[in-house]
């Protein structure tokens, strides 16, 4: 049984605990508010440009102006990983599930016999890349907030660069998706070869006669085509912070409450041995009083 | 007949709306649009944009991105979008006149002189649109 003194310790650092980590909650919170503003705000942006790429790859007649981000290889060799985490951790189990998933695709391509290459953005992907030993090619950490497209355009120009150049003949992205507050999926997907996705039936009749393009069908792709990847990743890095920060955020309030709980499970253990403690007191001294009285009759 | 027309921006969606015509500056110079286009893909230049709908002209001025055409919608993709009423002038203004200090000086590398060609457009672009809208009223 511990001392009240030690009892008493323990429920003064438990409440400190418990402010600090309702600070960072309500820190998390205000972040959070403005990553999930900012992620929904880029969403039709990126959709648009996702749909774009998809009339493209239906209409690109003549792929070999532009071979490169349409390629597909029957041989690989080498994928390319961009990798998405967050700098810190504290975010409940959201950075433990992207680098169990990334670590199982990790297993599988190299039982296929594939070398996995990583562009990590995010000290916590490249941290993980280090430790297993894995390729690193690029890296960047400590993204400014809110994130600029400068800051990932490294990272990403470099993906795509070694893609072209045959380095690789497929990239993946592994990132968080945020879906809602309590809601965060771990997700990894194929960029490059993009893929064809299924089209409804309202741009399927359309599809039929390729684009004109001006200047150049060369020039425009040209153009295009990378500014595609960039807002493909840029928009990952803005689903990843809003999910680092939701995640955060329901973390410390958990942290919070179970330091409540704490506080008021030691208060009542407190209490309780106080009480038992004065109790023993009290019969110790009247069984030594009347114990004494035995001892001295005459007194009576 | 109308063609609906989707303005985007990475931070915003800018306009949605259907329109009897749009006008629009690529890089080889200015296109007309109307509903029924042939598909078009193409890179957009910094200039002005103008949207005709119910006889009504409404300008924005772009600062480049992209524009695909499909029979029945319009979409641009752009970095930046300004309504004419969205502009301040005097901000166009003190735009112009430090693009045009950097241009006056010999000792700027090759990309600066770029740089500031294009924030002169920009701005003159900004001035004009907002000044269209003004005599419009």
């Amino acid at each position: 049984m511990p001392s009240t003194r030690e009892i008493r310790r323990r429920i003064r650092s438990t409440k400190n605990v418990g402010q600090i980590t309702r600070a960072m909650e309500m820190v998390a919170a205000s972040r959070m508010r403005r990553a999930q503003r900012n992620v929904e705000s880029a969403r039709p942006y990126s959709e648009r440009m996702m749909r774009i790429c998809q009339q493209l790859l239906r209409r690109v007649v003549d792929k070999t102006t532009n071979p490169n981000l349409f390629r597909v290889e029957e041989d690989i060799h080498s994928v390319g990983l961009i990798f998405i985490t967050p700098d810190r951790g504290l975010c409940g189990s959201m950075v433990a599930n992207i680098l169990r998933q990334t670590a199982v695709f990790v297993r599988e391509q190299k039982q296929q016999g594939h070398e996995v290459a990583v562009y990590a953005i995010g000290k916590k992907g490249r941290d993980f890349a280090r430790r297993t030993r894995l390729n690193l090619i690029a890296e960047k950490t400590q993204i400014s907030d809110p994130p600029k497209l400068t800051d990932i355009l490294g990272v990403a120009i470099n993906a795509i660069e070694d893609f072209v150049d045959g380095k690789h003949q497929e990239i993946y992205i592994s990132y968080t998706d945020f879906v809602n507050t309590l809601v965060q999926r771990p997700t990894i997907r194929r960029i490059l070869p993009v893929e064809i996705e299924d089209i409804d039936d309202h741009d399927q009749g359309l599809a039929t006669l390729d684009y004109t393009y001006e200047p150049s069908q060369k020039e425009v792709l040209d153009e295009l085509l990378p500014r595609i990847v960039e807002s493909i990743v840029y928009q990952a890095v803005l689903e990843s912070i809003a999910s680092e920060h939701s995640a955060r955020m329901v973390a410390m309030r958990n942290a919070t409450n179970n330091s409540k709980e704490l506080v008021r499970d030691l208060t009542l253990t407190y209490n309780k041995l106080r009480q038992s403690n004065i109790t023993q007191e009290i019969t110790e001294i009247a069984t030594s009083a009347v114990a004494m009285e035995k001892d001295r009759p005459w007194h009576r | 007949m109308t063609i609906k027309l989707e303005i985007v921006t990475a931070e915003q969606v800018v306009l949605i709306d259907e329109i009897d015509q749009l006008n629009a500056p690529t890089k080889d110079g200015r296109v007309g649009i109307l509903p029924k286009h042939t598909p078009l893909l193409t890179i957009l230049d910094i200039g002005e944009l103008d949207i005709i709908k119910g006889g009504e002209r409404n300008a924005y001025a772009i600062a480049g991105g992209f524009m695909e055409v499909l029979p029945d919608r319009i979409t641009i993709l752009s970095d930046t979008v300004e309504r004419a009423d969205d502009i301040d002038e005097q901000r166009a203004e003190e735009a112009r006149v430090r693009a045009e200090e950097v241009l006056r000086q010999s000792d700027v590398s090759q990309e600066d002189v770029i740089a500031a060609e294009s924030e002169l457009r920009l701005a003159l672009t900004r001035l004009r649109v907002s000044q269209l809208k003004r005599h419009s009223r």
